[in-house]
């Protein structure tokens, strides 16, 4: 964290001097006042310059890009990726020849890396923010395929009037299938079991047309 | 993957100094202990395993890379 000691006639001086050298804004730092300081007498004899200490909070975007750089140099994997920030969340979007790594088996390395991403910079931050983490517009495609998955599944119900068991998913994953499937009447769906086994359940609408 | 290990256990947890790591390694299999302060258990174990779960995975996304299987000891 980068911060700066500065010395001038009254705190409120010496803050603006401090910004003024951070290139920063008011709301963006911490400020400590190490001496209060004080006119004296006359104006000059006895008079002591204030002190403060300015620290420059770190952004959401700086604590995201520390913590994956910090990741992605101790597993030497060899990719690249770009934070930005979109409606309500903050996005990192990985590319690069090592990003199927990342992604592991149906996104199992992906999504474990989005939530210790969530857990180790929402520690340091007042206000909690959401972070999405992709690679090469995996969560994209993979909502394609289980929409696909889910249509296609939802017609074998429906002519052999037997439940389908989905494989275990994330809540994420499952809200897919739910959504895609929720204006059917052919079919209803339900989830059981346990996280992180918890799995959708495809089954024949009894009361449908 | 001890650096691995270390730097995900200690932007987890309140004691970052008691972050211990120690790996035994194998030709096809690595294992990881990790130690943290006892209040930072949870920390890095989480409920039900959750955070646990996340960190292994990530061991186990390098071990694809280099050919190793990993496995991730919590150790008190």
């Amino acid at each position: 964290m980068k911060s700066i000691i500065v010395e001038d006639g009254s705190v409120e001086e010496a803050v603006q001097s401090a910004l003024k050298k951070l290139e920063a804004k008011r709301e963006q730092v911490e400020v400590d006042i190490l001496e209060e300081g004080s006119k004296g007498f006359l104006g000059f004899i006895g008079s002591k310059q204030a002190k403060v200490k300015v620290t420059l909070k770190e952004t959401p975007e700086q604590l995201i890009k520390n913590f994956i750089d910090e990741v992605i140099g101790a597993m030497e994997l060899n990719v690249d990726y770009n934070v930005f920030s979109a409606n309500e969340y903050w996005c990192v979007e990985f590319q690069g020849e090592d990003v199927r790594f990342l992604i592991g088996r149906r996104g199992k390395a992906l999504n474990a890396l989005q939530m210790l991403t969530n857990l180790a910079v929402n520690r340091k931050l007042e206000d909690r923010i959401r972070i999405i983490i992709d690679a090469e517009g995996y969560r994209k495609r993979r909502e394609e395929t289980l929409r696909r998955l889910a249509r296609k599944t939802a017609e074998r119900v429906y002519r052999t009037k037997a439940d389908v068991i989905l494989e275990p998913m994330t809540p994420q994953e499952r809200r897919i299938i739910h959504l895609e499937l929720q204006d059917s009447e052919r079919v209803v769906t339900l989830s059981l079991g346990e996280e992180p086994y918890r799995k959708v359940v495809i089954r024949y609408n009894l009361k449908g047309a | 993957m001890k650096k691995l290990i270390k730097v995900l256990a200690t932007s987890l947890v309140d004691n970052p100094d008691e972050v211990e790591v120690r790996e035994i390694e194998g030709e096809r299999a690595l294992i990881v202990e990790l130690s943290v302060a006892s209040d930072d258990m949870g920390k890095v174990i989480g409920k039900q395993g959750k955070i646990a779960r996340a960190i292994r995975a990530l061991a186990k996304a390098k071990g694809n890379k280099v050919g190793k299987n990993v496995v991730v000891e919590i150790v008190s």
